[in-house]
C-alpha cells in the first residue's frame, strides 16, 4: 500500500511576523482565512471559534445560532505548536467516531525576530476511510444529513 | 452541463438517484441491472449516475464475466486528500495575507 504518502498533506509558509503574532493570528483568526464555503452549517456562517485549550473545540457558528463542532484541540502550546483533530469525513459529514478522525499539527518555527515559518501537517487522512457506515447513516436519516449537501448540490443542478 | 464533471464527492451525493445508489451499494456491491431493477429510474439513468459517482471517486467498478460490478470505494481517501490539499493552500495563503495586514493589537511580550 502507498497510503503513507497519500494520507498526509504537508504545507509550509514563512510569514513576516514574530512567532507570537504568527501563532495567535492562526488560532484567533482561523475563521478569517479558512475558505468560508467549507462549513457544514445550513445557515450562513457567522464566525469560527477556536477555544484555546486542550479539550477545547473549533466550531463554526451560523447566523441562526446553530453550531458545528468540527475539531477538538489536542495540543495547545503557544507559541510553538497546536494540534487539533479533523472530524470532517470524505463527504463532509461529521465523523462521530474519533478513531475515524484525522489530525492537523501546526508548528511555528522562529526564523528570526520578525519571520516565522509555519509548518502544517494534516495526517492520518486514511482514518476517514472506513467511514461508510457513518455516511450511509447520514444519507438514510434526513436529519443526520446536513442540509448543506442539498444547498451545495443545488449549485450544480442542471435542471434550469 | 459540465458541472457534473466536478469531482466533488459531496456534490455527487446531492442527487436523489445517486443517493439511492450509494445507499444500495453500501449494503453490498451490485451490477447495473440490479440497481436499475431496485430503483425507480431507467437503466441509462443509473449508468449516468454511476459515472458521476465514479468521477467523484466514491464508486469503483470491476468486471465480473460479462457484468460490471459496482462497489463503494472503501476509502475515497484520495479525493479527500486532494480537497484538503487545496483547502490548506487557500487557507495558508489567506493566513499570510492576514498576518501582513494585522498590526499587533495586544502588547506582545518582547522577544529578544
Amino acid at each position: 500500500m502507498t497510503q503513507a504518502a497519500s494520507a498526509t498533506v504537508r504545507k509550509e509558509i514563512v510569514v513576516s511576523a514574530p512567532i507570537d503574532k504568527a501563532f495567535f493570528v492562526f488560532t484567533e483568526r482561523l475563521g478569517d482565512f479558512k475558505p468560508p464555503e467549507h462549513n457544514l452549517l445550513a445557515a450562513p456562517i457567522a464566525e469560527t471559534v477556536f477555544e484555546p485549550r486542550v479539550g477545547g473545540h473549533i466550531y463554526d457558528r451560523a447566523t441562526d445560532g446553530t453550531e458545528c463542532h468540527w475539531a477538538r484541540v489536542l495540543l495547545y502550546e503557544p507559541p510553538n505548536r497546536v494540534v487539533f483533530s479533523w472530524d470532517i469525513g470524505p463527504t463532509w459529514q461529521l465523523e462521530t467516531d474519533p478513531e475515524n478522525a484525522s489530525e492537523v499539527e501546526v508548528r511555528f518555527i522562529e526564523e528570526d525576530a520578525s519571520r516565522t515559518r509555519v509548518a502544517l501537517e494534516h495526517r492520518n487522512i486514511d482514518r476517514h476511510g472506513p467511514g461508510w457506515e457513518a455516511v450511509v447513516d447520514g444519507i438514510s436519516n434526513d436529519q443526520g444529513w446536513p442540509l448543506y449537501l442539498a444547498r451545495y448540490a443545488a449549485l450544480f443542478d442542471d435542471g434550469s | 452541463m459540465d458541472a457534473y464533471g466536478s469531482a466533488e464527492p459531496w456534490a455527487a451525493l446531492g442527487d436523489p438517484t445517486r443517493h439511492a445508489i450509494v445507499t444500495a451499494l453500501a449494503q453490498r456491491p451490485r451490477a447495473v441491472t440490479e440497481l436499475a431493477a431496485e430503483l425507480p429510474v431507467s437503466r441509462p439513468a443509473v449508468s449516468q449516475a454511476l459515472r458521476v459517482l465514479k468521477d467523484a471517486g466514491l464508486v469503483t467498478e470491476q468486471a465480473a464475466g460479462t457484468r460490471r460490478i459496482y462497489r463503494l470505494n472503501p476509502t475515497a481517501v484520495e479525493a479527500l486528500r486532494d480537497q484538503l490539499d487545496m483547502f490548506w493552500n487557500r487557507a495558508l495563503t489567506n493566513y499570510a495575507d492576514i498576518v501582513d495586514s494585522t498590526e499587533p493589537t495586544k502588547p506582545n511580550k518582547e522577544r529578544r
